[in-house]
């Protein structure tokens, strides 16, 4: 699969074309009244928090930390006051809500001369400014636990998903904040920062300096850091790779250059039921509510997801978006009967990736509308082989998920549980015969593994 | 269809739960769900879902098994009048066939689906699409004059024995079509073999006889068939695997859709081929030089191989280990036809052989990727060291 050293080109994977992607167009999305986070956003993380209800916060401030390293906390997005603290059953904290003051307070650090700075200042400064959170590490995709050093960090610069969020057309008046992001990174690995580029358009990422340039083609998880990590620097037992988007890379680089926790966040608002679909600057921790409002969201009767279409969150109105969310998808609800819908090729306005269906004659150019009916039952599984042809990786995603489901760790840890995350199994769920839910499986595994190895 | 919905809600009412016959829902949903796609939405994971699911799976394989029993039962009717020498035309022969036929798949379908319906009460799943096709496949591998409790004691058989006591579907290990043909064969062997069951009333009418080719060869007989009526069909033979030509018409389908696997049938042709002609080079006996290609065209080996060998469940689960597991389909069928007289037809204990040993071949291919991955981590352990 790896052709000459440092290109990769996927074979095994799929495109799903769906109705309702973004145009590429750029605005402003008014400010919103109210900003949340909530803890489930980060993975692995028990919050403990460091603000009561009715507390007067600046931009960068601390409002919690996880339990399981103190040192990582979690800062608010925009000044203002902490208004709620949500708890759902055994008052686990659901969503932390801060109402703006509209006074853009913010915290300030000392980062001019970042250049001088060694490694454990740096670390210092985005843990403290909660700029930390932004690095995620493999195994796990948990945030990266800074007592670490890790052996390269992974950046990719394109998505493949459904309704694909476009970094190049996004950040391109971000240059220069996303080299110097690339040059902070650069600072926190003795290894290399690895830079996935889109071959077949490589836009102002193929200019970016200090990086090792990776150049990948072919269909969707060709974009996830997954496929770019075990083809160029697979993780092994008890290995770090951290890895960052790409916008995360320019609010690291901002935050450097101006002191501030910069948390800016573009999303693409995206799906059939949006009537203009474009792309939306705003910030971490936007509510729902301020993106329907302004975008022209047919809500109703529509599923609303934080995040892409295949991993996402459902959301409703009352929710904000998830901290890491870079897209909001609205679909019709697929809550409706299909008369005789099972026999082989009917209803081909279904996307399929099998051949059962005559979807894929025109797959190409056709974009499809689609809705979140399940388009059949769980079973027990069935059919072989179709979950390989979308898994790019040297390992076997059925016997993976077999072992998470028997929870043998031993197996898990042998099959490759520390190179996947569950978003590489979306096209696995999306596939499936037998409906399975491999992401939510392999999610379980990972919290598993968490629980027992750590 | 709206109406037809309302009347199906209506219906549904008492088996809802909390109702008072909820423990029967899953007898009540195999109907609602064979006129309607329910109307379920994504909970977890991915919030969109391929058209595709088991219903439309197995239903393709369906598809691609009717023109073999089509042809099947033409042969039927064709192979009876032929022996008796009246005058037929293609319309008698196929009505012909029909009556013997269709009971014999009504039956199949009666008390097949009858246990499945029940597991699934019992247990609490919704019924699974997989006996659709075991059922349509048990008639279609029997000799047309077995008689109709035979195929319904098989039937019960492999559902109890081969699917349900391993858990149901997806967790057999034996193809449960191929384990009912097996019980059949060994608990009624004068219903199985010889020259009296192979072609229609043969059983009644005693001047009716005929063998299949590879019973005579097994013999030592000499077989008057040219490879062409071998290829084409026009032989006697269990119902619908005479016909190489319509089962290769089904295995396009099974390829075109992919929902069988290429990897296994091209295996177990390959492998027959090999074996075929290697055992030509030999050329002891009758069978070993029988002709290596019409080795492929006689007996179920097509149909095996194209229809049995693939079923997923029962077949090897990696790529590698279906190519391997098909090749040895193929070489282990000729084997068994070769070396053992008393069971002329090899296809069937080869594939039951390999649905035995399908998991042993994928724990080496899985083992060898665990092994690449531990070599690498302890490679790297020296390097960091």
């Amino acid at each position: 699969m790896q052709l000459a050293k440092n290109k990769i080109r996927v074979r095994k994977g799929f495109n799903i074309n769906l109705e309702g992607e973004a145009d590429r167009i750029l605005v402003d999305l008014p400010e919103s009244k109210t900003y949340g986070i909530s803890p489930d956003s980060f993975f692995n993380v028990i919050p403990k928090m460091l603000v009561k209800e009715s507390a007067k916060v600046k931009k960068g401030s601390p409002l919690f930390f996880s339990k399981n390293n103190p040192r990582i906390t979690i800062t608010s997005p925009v000044s203002g006051s902490v208004t709620a603290i949500l708890r759902g059953e055994k008052r686990k904290i659901i969503e932390v809500i801060i109402t703006s003051d509209n006074r853009n307070e913010s915290e300030t650090f000392e980062t001019k001369d970042y250049v001088k700075l060694d490694e454990k200042s740096i670390k210092e400064l985005l843990l403290k400014s909660g700029s930390w959170p932004f690095i995620r590490q493999r195994p796990y995709n948990t945030i990266a636990s800074p007592e670490d050093n890790p052996k390269s960090i992974f950046i990719s610069s394109f998505s493949t998903l459904p309704l694909s969020f476009d970094y190049n057309f996004c950040l391109k008046n971000n240059q220069d904040e996303f080299q110097l992001g690339v040059n902070v990174l650069k600072k926190l690995t003795l290894g290399k920062v690895f830079l996935a580029i889109d071959n077949t358009s490589k836009g102002f990422f193929d200019k970016i300096e200090n990086v090792e340039k990776i150049y990948v083609e072919g269909p969707h998880p060709a974009g996830n850091s997954s496929v770019h990590i075990h083809n160029v620097d697979p993780i092994n037992y008890g290995e770090k790779i951290w890895t960052v988007n790409p916008e995360d890379v320019v609010n690291i680089g901002i935050f450097f250059k101006t002191g501030i926790f910069s948390c800016k966040r573009t999303l693409a608002i995206v799906g059939s039921s949006v009537k203009n679909p474009k792309y939306y600057n705003s910030s971490i921790g936007t509510s729902v509510k301020n993106l329907i409002d302004f975008s022209n969201i047919n809500y109703k009767n529509s599923r609303l997801i934080s995040g892409d279409i295949l991993s996402g969150k459902q959301v409703g109105p009352d929710n904000y978006i998830d901290f890491y969310s870079n897209t909001f998808c609205a679909i019709p609800e697929g809550d409706k009967h299909r008369f005789f819908g099972w026999i082989p090729f009917v209803d081909n306005f279904i996307p399929s990736m099998h051949k059962t269906s005559l979807s894929w004659i025109k797959s190409n150019k056709k974009k499809y509308k689609v809705d979140t009916n399940l388009n059949g039952e769980e079973r027990a599984l069935v059919v072989t082989g179709e979950m390989e042809k979308v898994f790019p990786l040297d390992i076997f995603p059925m016997q993976l998920i077999k072992a998470c489901l028997n929870q043998d760790i031993e197996r898990m840890e042998a099959l490759g549980i520390y190179e996947i995350i569950p978003e590489d199994f979306g096209l696995i769920d999306y596939g499936s015969t037998s409906k399975i839910e491999a992401q939510k499986i392999i999610k379980e595994g990972i919290e598993l593994m968490l629980k027992e190895v750590g | 269809m709206k109406i037809l919905r309302e009347i199906i809600d209506k219906v549904k009412g008492p088996f809802q739960k909390g109702e008072k016959f909820e423990k029967f829902a899953p007898a009540v949903n195999a109907f609602d769900t064979f006129l309607f796609v329910p109307n379920h939405t994504t909970k977890y994971g991915s919030h969109i879902r391929d058209a595709v699911d088991l219903k439309r799976t197995m239903v393709t394989v369906i598809l691609a098994l009717l023109p073999a029993l089509i042809y099947g039962i033409y042969n039927t009717g064709y192979q009876y009048y032929y022996q008796t020498g009246e005058e037929f035309t293609f319309l008698d022969a196929f009505i012909h066939g029909s009556l013997k036929i269709i009971p014999m798949i009504i039956v199949s379908y009666v008390v097949g689906l009858t246990i499945e319906f029940g597991f699934a009460v019992y247990r609490g799943h919704e019924v699974n699409e997989g006996y659709l096709v075991t059922g349509l496949l048990i008639p279609m591998i029997m000799p047309v004059d077995i008689p109709l409790w035979m195929v319904g004691l098989s039937v019960a058989f492999a559902v109890f024995i081969a699917k349900e006591a391993f858990g149901g579907t997806g967790m057999n290990i034996l193809n449960p079509a191929l384990t009912a043909r097996a019980f059949a064969f060994f608990a009624y062997p004068t219903y199985m073999s010889g020259n009296k069951v192979w072609v229609s009333e043969a059983s009644n009418i005693d001047s009716i006889s005929g063998e299949t080719i590879l019973g005579s060869l097994a013999a030592g007989q000499q077989v008057d068939f040219s490879t062409s009526e071998m290829f084409f069909g026009s032989i006697p033979g269990s119902i619908a695997e005479t016909s190489t030509l319509w089962v290769l018409a089904g295995g396009l389908v099974l390829i075109l859709t992919g929902v069988g696997s290429w990897r296994i049938i091209l295996g177990g042709f390959l492998g027959a081929s090999i074996a075929g002609i290697l055992f030509n080079l030999w050329g002891l006996n009758e069978l070993m030089s029988f002709s290596w290609i019409n080795h492929l065209f006689v007996g179920g080996l097509a149909f095996g191989i194209i229809f049995m060998a693939t079923d997923p469940v029962s077949a090897a689960q990696t790529v590698k280990g279906k190519w391997i597991y098909g090749i040895l389909v193929g070489v282990f069928c000729i084997l068994i036809r070769v070396f053992n007289p008393a069971y002329p037809e090899g296809v069937m204990l080869a594939i039951l052989l390999m649905n035995v040993f399908a998991p042993t071949i994928d724990h080496y291919v899985v083992e060898k990727n665990i092994n690449r991955r531990k070599k690498r981590w302890a490679l790297n352990q020296i390097k960091t060291a």
